[in-house]
């Protein structure tokens, strides 16, 4: 490893890091606006024209604020749960690809972090590593809506893992690749026919990694580890200033992470139209696909009301998960009919 | 079916996108308030200029959460401050207490204590919410005279004027 690719990694791990933080601060900006048009609203303009620095507004209110640490939580896992939270949040997608490769500097440089070959593996691990920050972050706060919000979660997001690892087995199924660069060239392969017949051959698929990921982002309507009504914010209801905006913030990063992974999986990740003559072009494709991906997690918050706590697990274990399995059968037939 | 209606529920919520926003922008733009409405309250005058309270303190004593506070001394056709023979000294109203139940309003003798349509009422400390008869009271209409105004004697000596039959 030379110098120049040192530096090439840091580069790209800072866009990373500092792209999702910015990315989160306006993910909020966007849900507050597209919400609020959705019930008839206008949503934030007030701070800078549209609104535009709301999100800046917010930050600094929130590193301003007074952080409370209750006096019989325990503490080191009070203060190291919101990072435990956040870190696989900010790291989960280093494994996307946004793109093939650009000259720049007389430099041949791969529009991604790392090519793992087992990066869907990677996503399922990392994915799993947010559950420990927030039922540490619900046992440690010594408050029973907080340990019940920690316990809901634990239970919810492994039942749904389950799933959405399955819908994993069938994408990897078809690619022959657990590398993402793999999968998405695979679902380019043959043109729009071939991304066509790709989402058609796991019909499921996509529809149960939707609501696995709304459930593994505790988005509405599985946002049962913080209904306001019952518990009244759930894990993180002893957490405040800073502590609380990491939380605010894994979330909102863990939409954007997974909307880039529904993108790259399910709808042809960089792919696009000139994208051999223009091969800048792959994070922009990647972008709207993202942004499109969110919306509909807005969308869809905006709708459903939130499920019952009993139904949400009901419908985990005898609904998505026969069906993830049957389609992982479906996926695993077309392979060996079609070869792969 | 149900998958049927959850496309239906996500229609609806997507076809509410394109619809106007209902929001009033309200520091620019100030809806107006219906023709009833019970806002802060004003002192009325006469056209002449002269005040139309005459400091009975009827007002004071119907109130029923004890916000008004009026203050009456005499008149003379020196200093005349209304018709009849008193007028009101002090007129203090704290908005605090008050109610805005209008019980003032139809108390008064005179038709001098109306609730207009001012709803922006907000203050910083206990103080600023106590309204003095300065900041009540309407300005002097065209045509009228200030208060306290000379008159000659044997003018003014009927302190209710004939009323009027509501007209709304």
């Amino acid at each position: 490893m030379t110098a120049g690719l040192y530096i090439e990694y840091v580069i790209k791990s800072g866009i990373i890091l500092i792209g999702m933080t910015l990315g989160f601060a306006y993910v909020t900006y966007y849900e507050r606006k597209a919400l609020a048009r959705m019930q008839s609203r206008i949503g934030p303009n007030r701070a800078g024209p549209w609104g535009i620095i709301q999100p800046m507004a917010d930050a600094v209110k929130l590193i301003f604020k007074q952080e409370m640490v209750p006096a019989k939580a325990d503490k080191l896992l009070f203060l190291l749960a919101p990072v435990i939270t956040v870190i696989p949040a900010m790291i989960i997608t280093a494994v996307v690809p946004w793109g093939r490769s650009i000259t720049l500097f007389g430099r041949q440089i791969n529009l991604y972090l790392a090519d793992v070959n087992v990066g869907i593996l990677y996503l399922g691990a990392v994915a799993s590593i947010a559950i420990y920050g927030i039922v540490l972050a619900g046992w440690s706060s010594n408050n029973k809506y907080a340990l019940m919000g920690g316990l809901r979660s634990t239970a919810q997001m492994i039942s749904y893992e389950l799933a959405l690892g399955l819908t994993f087995v069938s994408v990897t199924l078809l690619a022959g690749s657990m590398s993402l660069v793999d999968v998405v060239e695979a679902q380019g392969a043959n043109g729009i026919l071939g991304w066509i017949v790709w989402n058609l051959s796991q019909p499921l698929a996509f529809i149960i990694f939707l609501i696995a990921a709304m459930a593994e982002t505790n988005r509405s309507p599985f946002d049962m580890p913080e209904a306001e009504q019952e518990l009244t914010a759930g894990y993180h209801v002893e957490y405040s200033g800073m502590k609380f905006a990491l939380f605010f913030m894994a979330e909102y990063i863990k939409i954007i992470a997974v909307s880039m992974i529904a993108a790259t999986l399910f709808l042809g990740g960089y792919l696009g139209p000139y994208l051999d003559q223009f091969p800048i072009l792959g994070p922009v494709y990647l972008f709207i696909k993202t942004m499109i991906m969110i919306f509909v997690f807005i969308w869809v918050r905006a709708t459903f009301p939130r499920f019952r706590y009993d139904r949400l697990m009901a419908f985990g274990w005898k609904v998505l998960l026969p069906l993830a399995l049957l389609n992982v059968f479906i996926a695993a037939v077309i392979t060996v009919l079609v070869g792969g | 079916m149900f998958i049927v209606e959850l496309g239906r529920g996500l229609w609806t919520v997507l076809r509410m996108m394109f619809d106007k926003p209902v929001t009033v922008q309200y520091p620019e733009v100030k809806r107006p308030v219906h023709s009833r409405f019970k806002g802060r309250h004003n002192l009325h005058r006469y056209d002449n200029g002269l005040e139309k309270c005459i400091g009975c303190a009827l007002c004071a004593a119907t109130c029923p959460s004890d916000a008004i506070f009026v203050e009456a001394a005499e008149n003379t056709d020196e200093e005349r401050y209304s018709p009849g023979e008193r007028y009101a000294k002090t007129y203090e109203i704290n908005m605090l207490r008050c109610i805005f139940c209008g019980y003032c309003e139809d108390a008064c003798p005179t038709e001098a204590i109306v609730l207009g349509d001012n709803y922006e009422l907000s203050f910083t400390d206990r103080r600023q919410a106590i309204y003095t008869k300065l900041m009540l009271i309407n300005p002097v209409p065209e045509g009228g005279k200030p208060t306290p105004q000379k008159v000659t004697p044997g003018s003014f000596d009927r302190s209710i004027p004939v009323m009027e039959n509501p007209k709304d």
